[in-house]
């Protein structure tokens, strides 16, 4: 249990070091969503309906930016031959470090997510249900992109190849997670039937995730 | 405890490095594995550290813990430091006491055991190759594990140091530890067992 603690803390740590890319994923959604307003112009009605798509998509599109980083630095430096001699099984470690990956990265997405609704034309109500839905959802697709990671890790410069792997796995998350946004804000479908799956995907994928990922890893033992 | 491998053989990318390579080495015992570039000494040790898998052969550890598997045994020390450039000296050495199982007392004395104390607080970019594998090296004496795999540990270090890690591994031999080091020179340790890999693959190449 030490042992995952401090892996967490660890990455934690790393992450808001200099070049540890904890702002990279939040910069760029924020200069996305706040440049939807100026491409679309001052129509303020088609703002507030696309605000939830747009919200979403620029955190999906964020939180891909930083997932090249979440094994292929401690692939590339050693790390990982010491965490597999570790004496914690592989799939918690990696899911020690995917959980430290989406409080640095997925997190800041959450939190922003209110305040950058405000550009969009968005109500607090509205804005109070995306940040929920991104809550539920981003964890997700850090863990849908562990696999990724995992697959992609003893390639160099494997980013965009990480990208196009996870892209269409993560586009259920995309969909049901607009779709919960729109139900509370415009209807007619109830909150909580696209909530409750977009919920389910995320308790699915944070239990595959590690799994697959950890396999992926042994496979790779070159 | 004792430490056997039998007829293991191991391929890499396609080509087959070694094969049919036994040995045997016994509690305080240290095997100097040595062989031209390119015949499979750090393989053979990532195999023993379960990093790679043998394509054949076994691998078997007496008298360990059977709880355990043989790499959560061992320290493998590589050619990658394993340091986070960004984390202090004291830093790194805590997360790898804290992740392999080691007592956190122990990580300050291994730093002035490898004569780092005074550079505790310091980024780890800012060492130089050769403190940075002290600082690797510290690693073992900060958790204990009785299987030290060594992939050329001496590589970058100056005299004193080599000296120092050579005083480690007697001492590491002393309390009933096995040492596995593959190295291109000697180590300094008096009555180790040798182990030459390369022979078969020249041979593989003489006779097409």
């Amino acid at each position: 249990m030490t042992a995952l603690a401090a892996l967490l803390a660890r990455d934690l740590r790393l992450a808001v070091r200099v070049g540890g890319g904890a702002l990279i994923g939040i910069l760029f959604f924020t200069l996305l969503v706040t440049l939807v307003p100026f491409a679309v112009g001052p129509d303020l009605p088609l703002l507030a309906r696309l605000g939830p798509a747009i919200l979403w998509l620029g955190a999906l599109l964020a939180s891909l930016l930083g997932l090249d980083r979440l094994l292929a630095m401690d692939h590339e430096d050693g790390t990982l031959d010491l965490i597999l001699t570790a004496r914690v099984p592989l799939e918690l470690a990696v899911a020690a470090k995917a959980l430290a990956h989406w409080l640095t990265t997925g997190l800041p997405l959450v939190i922003a997510a209110p305040l950058l609704g405000l550009l969009l034309n968005l109500d607090p109500k509205a804005t109070g249900t995306i940040a929920v839905t991104l809550l539920a959802g981003t964890p997700a697709l850090t863990f849908i992109g562990l696999i990724g990671a995992a697959l992609t890790v003893a390639l160099r410069r494997g980013g965009l190849l990480l990208a196009i792997l996870v892209l269409p796995l993560t586009v259920p998350i995309l969909i049901f997670g607009v779709a919960a946004s729109n139900a509370a804000i415009v209807g007619p479908v109830p909150f909580g039937t696209p909530f409750t799956i977009l919920c389910a995907l995320t308790l699915i994928s944070v239990v595959i995730g590690p799994f697959a990922a950890a396999i992926a890893l042994r496979q790779g033992l070159e | 405890m004792r430490l056997v491998g039998s007829d293991l053989a191991c391929v890499r990318g396609g080509r087959q490095v070694f094969s049919r390579v036994g040995f045997t080495v016994c509690a305080g015992e240290a095997l100097l594995v040595t062989g031209p570039n390119g015949a499979g000494k750090s393989s053979l040790l990532r195999l023993v550290s379960g990093l790679l898998r043998p394509q054949q052969g076994r691998l078997e550890l007496e008298g360990g813990d059977l709880e355990l598997t043989i790499a959560e045994q061992a320290h493998y020390l590589g050619h990658q430091d394993a340091l986070k450039p960004s984390l202090s000296v004291q830093e790194n050495l805590r997360f790898w006491t804290a992740l392999l199982g080691g007592e956190a007392a122990k990580s300050d004395h291994a730093l002035a055991a490898v004569g780092l104390d005074g550079l505790a607080p310091l980024p780890a970019i800012y060492l130089s190759a050769g403190q940075r594998r002290r600082l690797a090296i510290a690693r073992l004496i900060a958790i204990e594990r009785p299987i030290w795999l060594l992939d050329e540990p001496t590589s970058v270090l100056d005299t004193a140091a080599q000296a120092m890690l050579a005083d480690l591994i007697r001492a590491h031999l002393a309390d009933h530890g096995l040492v596995l080091v593959a190295s291109h020179g000697p180590i300094g340790v008096n009555g180790a067992k040798q182990l030459r890999l390369g022979q078969q693959a020249d041979q593989g190449t003489q006779s097409p």
